[in-house]
């Protein structure tokens, strides 16, 4: 079957010829024009819109954005505020960036709607450190919406004003985890909260109600005030509404971003069509369909088991190919749609040398507050390291099992998960390779083979 | 330590966004690296103070965040992307390649100090692997063959001064 087209609504003007990043290029556009009505609205109407949209969070948790929003404690007296989570840092996924360069306004008018729906008076935009330009692109853009209304402290003529500001973080990937990222805001060590009690809707920045939402969440959430969260929710599938933007990187003719309606599109689609294949004289051996935290697919397994369609439970039986790019989709086949990175790996690559190299990126970013994941995180790397640069033995598959074993469901902050998963699943599924990987070695290497421990 | 005028205004600024002084640490401290060009012992107690802190809020900081640096670095700062969608795409050949070019090794200041190398985690632009960032700007799809490009066109701007 073909692939759907793409249903370009956050992406709609990104690579556009003649599309600027200024107010001017905005406002000829249409912009802001959803916000002038939403001010007219009463802020609960707005919630019950993102509410019926069953919007679903773009970060990483596919969390409900409505029921989060619900979730904020009004009644405390204390400033509610939004940050926006514009950190980005999941390996594979680089969505945002093009959001925040090139339409940063679209970015604006949804937080702006989001705050008036929340009764918020001040939202941070956290942006990762290793976007300066970026970072420079939303103060200039927040500038120009201040003065012409849009942002500051009387917006559109209302009485109600809010202020936005850029906070820009500097190189941690545990600050895209919302607590991290808020104690980062406080200007202090990202260490994640436990929860509970401190559940950013009650205890956040501050310990006021705080909402954080992903920036492509945001930008939902102007076209679900624009078009109502019923029409948004006949987007996409039951559950998984709207449309997604998906990241493909790595072995394949057409890497790049592909906004797809949720779950009309699969991963063979997406892959083969959309993204041209594999590169000339290859073939697909691994994807990790949710950014790298995601358990690792491989080409030629199956997926069976039962799953709800419409009102009656159906038998399924998918390969990779089959399987429907949304949330519940993945999840039901053991990973996650997660941020949208879709990393591909082609036969050049060896698996215990890929799973060397998360592992030496989850080494670095764990903030080293809890002990499972500071050193399983360590040992994990320092055993991938040996196999690739010292002594490899048949048992070491097992011994890196057993200690990612260890580590999930034993964190405050789900970084404990992100870091194991990748060698739980490299080594369920790829097990033969880390077993052989000692013999493999003997034999000399391939010239093209890429380097990555 | 002196800072320009226009870094002290910019610090002036930045510190009326938050309730809480204690949240401009991070602004500050970017602030101060791009005005001094790293974070000196004394950059941490004058943070510190301009913040109502103890010098160990700023220095725990400094010492946890990747981006904020301890000592001078090259003229040049080149930022290699290692983590998994470049490095399948040749981001270790990449990186070898700019020390290669400029006769230095991860994290050193290049003999003559014209550029730091450094092998960074994920920048983000995964989609135009391998990808590399020059001081504040980023240079997408750089195979070696366009490290060298790049390089080349580093020596002439330093030799343009």
């Amino acid at each position: 079957m073909p692939a759907p087209a793409q249903h370009r609504l956050i992406f709609k003007h990104i690579d556009e010829a003649g599309y600027s990043n200024d107010l001017a290029c905005y406002v000829r556009n249409g912009g802001y024009e959803i916000l002038r009505k939403a001010v007219t609205r009463k802020p609960e109407e707005l919630i019950d819109e993102v509410k019926k949209s069953g919007l679903r969070g773009r970060g990483g948790a596919g969390f409900p954005c409505g029921v989060k929003w619900s979730l904020v404690d009004r009644k405390s007296g204390k400033p509610i505020y939004l940050v926006v989570n514009a950190d980005e840092s999941e390996p594979g996924t680089f969505k945002d960036r093009y959001i925040m360069h090139q339409d940063p306004h679209q970015l604006i008018e949804g937080i702006m709607i989001s705050c008036f729906a929340n009764n918020v008076k001040v939202a941070y935009i956290y942006i990762r450190g290793e976007f300066p330009a970026g970072a420079r692109i939303l103060e200039q853009a927040i500038a120009e919406a201040r003065a012409a209304n849009y942002v500051g402290p009387s917006i559109l003529g209302t009485a109600y004003g809010c202020e936005i500001y850029v906070h820009r973080g500097a190189g941690a990937y545990i600050c895209g985890e919302e607590t991290g990222l808020i104690e980062s805001l406080e200007g202090k060590r990202p260490y994640p909260r436990i929860k509970p009690p401190y559940f950013p809707a009650v205890l956040g920045l501050y310990q006021c109600p705080t909402i954080v939402n992903n920036v492509e969440t945001l930008c939902h959430v102007k076209h679900i005030a624009d078009m109502g969260g019923e029409a948004y929710a006949k987007i996409g599938t039951p559950g998984n509404t709207g449309t997604r933007i998906l990241c493909v990187s790595g072995h394949v003719q057409r890497p790049g971003y592909y906004e797809f309606e949720v779950g009309k599109c699969t991963l063979g689609q997406l892959l083969h069509e959309v993204c041209g294949g594999p590169l000339p004289g290859r073939t697909f051996k691994a994807v990790i369909p949710g950014g790298s935290s995601a358990k690792i697919l491989r080409f030629g397994e199956r997926f069976k088991g039962k799953r709800k369609v419409g009102a009656e439970m159906a038998d399924y039986d998918w390969g990779v190919e089959d399987i429907p790019m949304d949330f519940d989709s993945l999840a039901m086949i053991g990973s996650m749609g997660g941020s949208g990175g879709v990393i591909v790996m082609d036969d050049s690559v060896s698996m215990v040398e890929a799973l060397g190299n998360i592992n030496a990126f989850y080494s670095h970013e764990s903030c080293g507050q809890c002990t499972p994941c500071r050193e399983g995180s360590l040992w994990m790397k320092k055993i991938t390291a040996r196999m690739v640069h010292g002594a490899a033995r048949p048992e070491d598959g097992q011994l890196l099992k057993s200690v990612a074993d260890q580590i999930a469901g034993r964190t405050i902050c789900a970084f404990g998960e992100a870091c194991a998963w990748p060698t739980q699943s490299f080594i369920a599924k790829f097990g033969d390779e880390f077993k052989g990987y000692a013999e493999a070695k003997k034999a000399p290497r391939a010239v093209d083979a890429p380097e990555l421990v | 330590m002196e800072l320009k005028p226009e870094t002290l205004r910019a610090i002036d600024e930045v510190v009326t966004h938050y309730p809480v002084k204690r949240s401009a640490a991070l602004p500050l401290l970017h602030l101060v690296q791009a005005d001094q060009g790293y974070i000196s012992a004394g950059a941490v107690e004058w943070i510190a103070a301009r913040l109502d802190l103890e010098p160990i809020n700023i220095y725990e900081l400094v010492t946890f965040y990747p981006m904020f640096r301890q000592q001078p670095i090259g003229r040049r700062h080149i930022k290699v992307c290692r983590t998994l969608s470049c490095a399948i795409m040749g981001g270790y050949r990449t990186c070898a390649e700019f020390q290669k070019q400029f006769g230095t090794g991860l994290g050193e200041v290049s003999p003559g100090g014209e550029v730091t190398v450094e092998f960074v985690e994920c920048l983000a632009s995964c989609g135009t692997a391998p990808v590399v960032m020059i001081d504040d700007e980023l240079h997408q799809k750089v195979d070696v063959a366009r490290a060298q490009a790049l390089s080349a066109q580093i020596r002439a701007e330093a030799g343009a001064h």
